[in-house]
Parts: structure tokens; sequence; C-alpha cells
């Protein structure tokens, strides 16, 4: 019993009972969500960093409201009215607020490897809000957590993740942790954007919208990272929406009871039509509302212990 | 952990929680504002133990909750591995009710005080009593119940365990000692 992780870096390498024990925390951490007073004590005296150096709404807002209710004391941090801005090194803006006496840091940064970084130099917890094309492990907990919750199970059944595989790191995580808990995934977007290295992974992958959403319970579409599209992956986003476009046509193919998901925030009208984001089988604002339970239950487990 | 004495067999089990609701009969009059609440694990099965003979004596159908109390400890820093927290559901409205707390074994008397913060969290009732299938003495707060099924001393190195037919596949109450290194 307990969690055998002292941080959340990444979905990968984290054993199934882990997982398993982060979700079934979030369940019960989504019943307090319902209560008319949605606070706990649980945390109440522990200080979390929020270390943003990147642009977040859902995550950032998801994360200050899970260590609000869990009675932690949430410090935000953005790079854009920083010392950072005048040159100080990660190294020391970590090690600086690591001497006002924290407790844990959550951090999203545009650089792979940073949570794991930040580990090497403090004693804090580090809960990785998604590092550059890396791991975003607490959105594929949610995502998990949302398919459990509306289909009763993960084992066996099949998610097709849509999209700019390549930039994704919502994909990379999802593979990882999908993968452990027995799911099947398969991974489809322009050739371009589908990473060559995800099939010694043993993570199918097509270029064909059609072949990867047959038999699918989830479809899992991810953003168009539209900043990210500078080296011309594929012509022009018309084309690209005339391709991975999952629209009602689409759906009208597929079982009653398939999930439509979206980590967000949506490009409607390019990676996901409007009605579809707003039918009967999106769960995309129940996405939203797990992710604060998830996260209560991320820093729950690993916020406890003398030493942070 | 070895056994020590059998402080309850079946058959003393479902005579101490006869007594204890006849005692809650006793003491209280209106059953309509009447709920009971479990705290988790054991003190859920006993809570719907006493609901049912209740309901039986009663002719009622007395509202019903489970309580989880980990989020509300005083000793969450203290532990390196988070304890699991289980289901709490109370699905009715706790205010103005008088409310029958049921849990297994008071000792410290910190989990009775976690329940009552967390109780309190959903409303406001009018009063909460205690009913404990088993008092071991040791009290770190003034905490006592009003109910209790049996009252002992016991030592720090004992442990007192109940197990349920719906849980355990048998009723009984044991007290046992740790052994060394346990």
């Amino acid at each position: 019993m307990g969690i055998s992780i002292q941080h959340l870096l990444g979905l990968d390498g984290i054993s199934r009972e882990d997982i398993t024990l982060m979700l079934d925390t979030a369940d019960s951490f989504y019943e307090v969500l319902q209560r008319e007073i949605k606070v706990v004590p649980t945390l109440r005296g522990k200080t979390v960093v929020n270390l943003f150096y990147e642009d977040s709404t859902r995550t950032r807002i998801s994360f200050e409201l899970a260590e609000k209710r869990l009675s932690a004391s949430p410090l935000n941090f953005s790079v854009s009215n920083s010392s950072v801005n005048k040159g100080e090194t990660l190294r020391d803006t970590i090690k600086n607020i690591e001497a006002m006496k924290i407790d844990m840091v959550v951090v999203r940064h545009s650089c792979a490897g940073v949570p794991y970084f930040l580990t090497q130099c403090t004693d804090a917890v580090i809960v990785n809000a998604g590092d550059g094309l890396h791991e975003h492990p607490t959105q594929a907990l949610l995502d998990m957590m949302t398919i459990r919750q509306k289909l009763g199970r993960l084992e066996g059944l099949k998610v097709a993740i849509i999209g700019d595989i390549f930039h994704s790191r919502v994909a990379r995580s999802n593979a990882w942790g999908m993968s452990t808990m027995g799911m099947k995934v398969v991974l489809c977007g322009p050739p371009t954007l589908l990473p060559q290295h995800y099939e010694s992974l043993g993570v199918p992958m097509t270029d064909d919208l059609n072949e990867a959403i047959d038999g699918a319970d989830v479809v899992m579409m991810l953003r168009l990272q539209r900043e990210r599209q500078a080296s011309g992956a594929f012509p022009t986003i018309r084309e690209y929406r005339n391709r991975y476009c999952f629209d009602l046509e689409k759906l009208f193919s597929l079982p009653e009871n398939v999930l439509v998901m979206h980590p967000g925030p949506i490009n409607r009208g390019i990676e996901l039509a409007s009605d579809v984001a707003d039918g009967n089988n999106s769960v995309i604002l129940q996405q939203v509302t797990n992710g604060v339970a998830v996260r209560m239950a991320v820093l729950y487990l690993l916020g406890g212990g003398e030493n942070g | 952990m070895k056994k020590i004495e059998l402080l309850m067999d079946k058959h003393g089990l479902d005579l101490a929680l006869t007594r204890i609701t006849h005692q809650v009969l006793e003491r209280n009059r209106d059953f309509s504002t009447f709920g009971v609440v479990g705290m988790q694990t054991r003190g859920v099965f006993l809570a719907q133990r006493i609901t049912k003979r209740i309901n039986e004596i009663e002719n009622c159908t007395l509202e019903s909750g489970i309580l989880d109390t980990t989020l509300y400890r005083d000793d969450y820093k203290m532990a390196f591995r988070q304890p699991h927290v289980k289901v709490t559901s109370i699905p009715f409205d706790i205010n103005g009710m008088n409310i029958l707390l049921v849990d297994d074994v008071l000792y410290t008397g910190r989990t009775v005080r976690a329940a009552l913060d967390a109780l309190m969290d959903f409303g406001r009732p009018k009063t909460i009593q205690l009913a404990v299938l088993i008092d071991r003495g040791n009290h770190e707060l003034p905490i006592r119940a009003d109910y209790v099924g049996k009252k002992i001393t016991t030592l720090s190195n004992q442990v007192v365990s109940l197990k349920v037919t719906e849980k355990d596949d048998e009723d009984s109450l044991w007290l046992m000692e740790l052994e060394k290194g346990e």
C-alpha cells in the first residue's frame, strides 16, 4: 500500500499498481468535489509552488484549485514578471524559491527533462505539469480516470489518439500509461508528424483516420499546435482538416457509446467539429472536472512525509 | 501478531449490537430526523447492522452514510506512505439531523476527532452521538462514546481486531499482541 514514487515526472516506467492507486484516490477526491464544502484540511501547512515557464490556462488553474482544496498554500510563479527576464538560471531560481521553505513544485517548461533536472537540485517533491515534447502525466491520468468513470474499465479498450503526435506530450504520456494499463493505443496523424520511435514501443501508427477509429472505444483528438508548425509538416490547415477533422459523419460510423476526448484548448473546426465537441459523446468538460480530482490525488499521495 | 483473548464471538457481537440498538432507541424519540454514519472500514458494517435493527423495531427506513476520515487525520505529516483514501458517501442532508456515528474501536480518540471535523463539512447536524463496539482506553483527546459494546484496558503493544462476516467471513473480536519487530 502507498505509492512507490517520490516525484511524478512522467508515466514512463510507472507501475500499474501506482497508476491504479492514483486513479482510485482521484475517484475519492471526485466525491469531495461534489460536496458543498469542497475543501479538506489534508495538506494544511504545505507550500506548493506553481512554476510555469509556459502558458497554460487549464492545467495551471486546475493545479491551483487542487492545492487550495487540499488546504495547501499555492505560490504562483510566471516567467513574464520574474527575474528570469533578468537572466537568472533555472537552477538559481529553484534554489532561491527552495530557500523560502517550500514543499512541492509543480513545473511546466518548454524543455523536456526540466522536472528531472529540478529533482537533482532541490529536496522538494516535483510534479511535472508538461515538459517540452516529453510528458504531461496528470493529463494522461485524468484521461484514464474519465474513461474508467464512463466505461467502467480500462483493460482491453481501444483508444485512437489523433493529431500532431510528434509535438504532443499528451500522446506520449497516454501511450505509456494506457499501455501499462492494458489498453490498445493507436496513434494517427500526418506521416510527417508520426515519430517512428513509437513503433519500438509496440504502439501501432497509421496516417488513415478511418483505420485508426475503426473499433475504437475512445477517440482522443489532439490540438493542432499551430505555433509549432513552422517546419511545414503538412501543406495547409485546410488539407489537415480535410483528412483529420473528426466530424459528425465519422462519429456516426462508430458505436453509440464511443467517447470523444480532447485535452484542450480546441481548434474548433480544425481537428474537431463543433457539433461533435458539444455533442453527447463528448466528455471534454468531464475531463476538466476530473483534472482537479487527479491533481488532488497526486499532490496528496506525494505530499506526505517529514521531508516533504 | 498473536492472539491473546477472544473478546467477543458471533453471539457476543450480536448481543452487544442489540444492546446498543436498544440504548439508542431509549435515548432517541424521533427517527424521522435520525441518520446512521459508519466509519470506514469495519464501522460501516456495524452501522448497517444497527440500522437494520432500528428499522425493524421502529418500522422505518433510516438514512445511512459512510465516512472515511483519512483526509482529516492529524498524522498526515508523519506518515511516509499515504494511507489509501476510501469511499465517503453521505447521500442525505445532515443539517438538523441527529447523527449516530459508528466505529469499531475507540482508542486515542483521534479518528473520532477527524470524523467530527469531516461531518461538520457536510453541514450542521443537531446532535452527533457516538457508538463503538469496544472502548480500549488510553484516550489522548477528551472524547468519549455514548454507547459502548465493551470496555477494556489495553497496552500500547496490543491491537483490537474486529472481523465481520460481510468482509472477513467470520464474526469475531480479538485482542492481539504485536510481536517484536512488527
